[in-house]
């Protein structure tokens, strides 16, 4: 028997996912009151896989960088014409390395876990380590048995197939990991929920504890679906960032539940109220996050009977349906404990606005889930394939969001328990006239769209809540004698939870601007042009230059060269091309494009005359794009503000 | 109680119209898979279908000029001429399965809007036409995804 880097990898998998079984279960035995030595042997097997799993990951990393095909994973997804850092992060380029990265996080996060709350939280600990052990150990037991990536090649091919095309991107570096990061981060506040339950404590405490890591996970997620737009937009080369894929819809869920349980908590933690509600939406965030895998990677949204082929799509449906009749089952045996203390006092408080903002959110993920595996249904029930796609998403979804928006703009300022009318008129009535007022200004500027007209109004009104609420602190701080900056720094530091949210919130305006006017004035043709000839877009006029052809180190490249002006003003020379990689049957496209505040200016390669006399191109002025990805970074640095330490001291 | 009332009131409100968002939302946006053979056997003109087959061998003429692409598709059973305007996709090709969303124009002709076509993470053999069969070509197409 040959003993390579496959068998080393295989026998670390195994090692591993025996450790993790035993820690879980050392952690339970020891959480029930059993010798304090198992809690210490469950810490050092937690301790143990993750340093496992990271081994494990070196050594998948050394095959890819030493072009090791015996692995068939490494053959699959690298060749010698892969650049070094493209064959490092071809480890997560396909499913087998997307569960170890997948696998490393669950266990860091584990690992931090340990090291923190190890004294901190003596009671919720042990439970909170069975939990994060047991989920490790499926990752693992997934890693061995249908997905394993250190799975022998032989005879070991000279040379691998290469990685996919459209992953050689910095986009596919990153948008993985920040999702990962996201999914893998839900595990915490999953596990203490569960640690909750189990412990009969099921009061507040978990919620207070697991604040930041539910603001970390969210945080990941939605900058791992932008990324994910972004990569879609630049690297597609279909102008568009967005299409209700089932893949896209997979991590939208949980993001939509998560998103829920990020506002439901605050009523629990100020009110007593939801406890039943939270737990519920946790475990849901949890499962969906599961089932996004499983929907994604079974091969299920294909055919529903692509499920049957791989044994993967059952392995998760099996855990998911574990994990829920676990989850819910705990649920049901404690339920007694979780009637909450406070009360709904007026359908006119801040309390009530959540809860709708918590049905909204719900009801969208549940329409995404619906119009995701409707296809699915009619496939099996009926054996006619039908596809809903983007329109019934839209129509569903539009109104629900600007329902969102619009809560958006209550909820942070209306009162607790029962606003009154008085307050109403104070906290409001400045930013509806606002809204209201911007709404006649665009009309009047040629704004006809009533959902673009609605959204714009709505994030007007919104802004100028917050600005208000803002402004009103500044001016109360000023009077204790700050200066302008004292005043303003202060306040956003010593208030980080609350304003920390208000720029969360400002990043999600400016994301739903992009969205809105990206819809609503985007331009595009598609033209074929001899050399020297142009074609006019919205101001532009794009002249094609010619054609060049070039060797790459693992591909060969047609490039076309256009020249854009606005008006007579030259702007820029934007080169698209067409990529042939040997192992593809078909070209792939590489956009170029001009990246602009208000518009981009979009190019995609279409057909190509071999003599480089003439060339189809696609022609996009995309407008307002951009503010997704501003979007993207007003809202780190909200996130930043909302998880620093709380500033507020109990006196 | 009376509270309590308003409020299961207000659910169900709120239920009920996203029910209603659903239905409509549904029953606007549904479009059926049909092959050449399912199209032709009743042809109903105006109404969207993804239409899905192998691109005929020697069908497809592409004039860069007007961007005017004809091509046709067939099951096996039946062929469909098909017009579309735009380049053809990167994965488009002669022999190569195809799906096509757009509706029966009432003119002996389907007319595409989009051109639909797999890209998928993971690497499939070429798909020879003769030992695959149109059988198991049609399987593959109907988990097609828009091409982009």
């Amino acid at each position: 028997m040959i003993i390579g880097a496959p068998e080393i990898g295989y026998a670390i998998t195994v090692v591993a996912l025996a450790l993790a079984v035993w820690g879980a279960v050392a952690a339970v035995t020891g959480a029930r009151g059993g010798p304090a030595a198992l809690l210490a042997t469950a810490e050092r097997a937690a301790v143990g896989v993750w340093t496992l799993i990271t081994a494990a990951m070196l050594v998948l990393i050394h095959a890819f960088l030493t072009f090791d095909f015996s692995i068939r994973y490494v053959a699959s997804n690298t060749n010698r014409g892969t650049p070094f850092y493209y064959r490092i992060t071809a480890l997560w380029g396909a499913l087998e390395g997307s569960i170890i990265l997948w696998a490393w996080m669950l266990g860091l996060y584990a690992l931090i876990v340990v090291l923190r709350y190890r004294r901190r939280q003596p009671d919720f600990y042990p439970w909170v380590l069975a939990v994060m052990l047991a989920i490790l150990a499926f990752f693992l037991l997934v890693m061995t048995v249908p997905a394993p990536p250190f799975e022998r090649l032989s005879p070991v091919p000279p040379d691998g197939r290469g990685l996919n095309p459209l992953l050689e991107d910095s986009g596919m570096i990153t948008h993985p990991v920040a999702l990962y990061l996201g999914f893998t981060g839900f595990t915490v506040p999953f596990a203490f929920a569960v640690a909750a339950l189990a412990l009969g404590r099921a009061g507040d405490e978990w919620i207070t504890i697991t604040r930041r890591w539910t603001i970390i996970a969210w945080y990941f997620l939605s900058l791992g679906l932008l990324i994910g737009g972004w990569w879609s937009y630049h690297v597609l080369g279909w102008g568009g960032y967005w299409a209700w894929d089932p893949v896209e819809n997979a991590a939208f869920m949980p993001w939509l539940t998560g998103t829920a349980f990020l506002h439901s908590v605050m009523i629990q933690e100020r009110r007593r109220m939801l406890k039943l509600w939270n737990l519920t939406l946790i475990i849901l965030t949890f499962g969906l996050t599961l089932f996004g895998t499983f929907l994604t990677r079974s091969g299920i949204i294909g055919s529903v009977h692509a499920f049957t082929q791989g044994s993967i799509g059952v392995f998760f449906l099996s855990f998911l349906a574990v994990v829920l009749l676990g989850s819910f089952s705990l649920l049901a045996w404690r339920v007694e404990r979780l009637k909450g203390q406070g009360e709904l006092d007026s359908i006119v408080s801040r309390e009530s606005v959540f809860l709708l903002n918590n049905v909204f959110l719900v009801a969208a993920s549940f329409t995404v889930f619906f119009g995701t595996i409707f296809p699915l249904l009619t496939e099996a029930a009926r054996g006619t394939k039908v596809s809903v796609g983007a329109p019934f998403f839209n129509l569903v979804n539009i109104p629900l969001f600007l329902s969102l928006l619009f809560l958006m703009g209550v909820g942070p300022l209306i009162a607790w328990r029962r606003a009154s009318l008085e307050s109403l008129k104070r906290n409001f009535l400045k930013p509806v006239v606002a809204g209201l007022v911007a709404a006649a200004v665009l009309y009047a500027a040629g704004i006809a769209n009533v959902l673009v007209l609605t959204c714009m109004a709505l994030v007007v009104f919104v802004t100028g809540t917050m600005v208000l609420d803002f402004w009103r602190a500044v001016r109360a701080r000023r009077r204790t004698g700050d200066g302008w900056m004292a005043a303003t720094g202060g306040l956003l530091l010593r208030q980080n939870r609350r304003y920390g949210g208000f720029v969360v919130h400002l990043g999600i305006l400016v994301v739903a601007l992009g969205v809105a006017g990206s819809q609503a004035w985007s331009h595009q043709t598609e033209a074929t042009l001899a050399k020297g000839e142009s074609v006019e877009l919205a101001g532009y006029r794009v002249r094609f230059d010619g054609l060049a052809a070039s060797e790459e180190s693992n591909h060969f490249k047609v490039t076309g060269t256009f020249s854009v002006a606005h008006g007579a003003r030259p702007v820029d020379v934007l080169q698209p091309a067409k990529k042939f990689y040997p192992q593809e049957q078909s070209p792939i496209a590489y956009v170029d494009y001009r990246l602009g505040f208000i518009e981009d200016v979009y190019l995609v390669l279409g057909d190509f005359a071999r003599d480089g006399s003439q060339a189809t191109v696609k022609v996009q002025v995309n407008r307002m794009v951009s503010w997704l990805w501003l979007g993207g970074l007003v809202l780190t640095l909200g996130a930043v503000l909302a998880v620093l330490p709380d500033r507020r001291r109990p006196a | 109680m009376k509270r309590r009332a308003k409020f299961v009131a207000g659910g169900g409100l709120i239920l009920a119209v996203l029910g209603y968002l659903v239905y409509a939302g549904v029953s606007q946006s549904v479009v059926y898979f049909v092959t050449p053979a399912e199209l032709l056997a009743a042809p109903a003109p105006g109404k969207t279908y993804r239409l899905g087959g192998m691109v005929q061998p020697g069908s497809v003429t592409w004039e860069p000029k007007t961007l005017d692409l004809r091509f046709t598709l067939s099951d096996g059973k039946a062929s469909v001429p098909v017009r579309h305007k735009g380049t053809p996709p990167d994965l488009f090709g002669e022999s190569r399965g195809a799906v096509v969303e757009g509706a029966w124009s009432g003119e002996g002709y389907f007319k595409a809007s989009t051109i639909l076509a797999k890209h998928s993470e993971e690497y499939k053999a070429p798909h020879d036409p003769d030992q695959a069969g149109y059988k198991e070509l049609m399987k593959t197409l109907r988990g097609e995804s828009p091409s982009r």
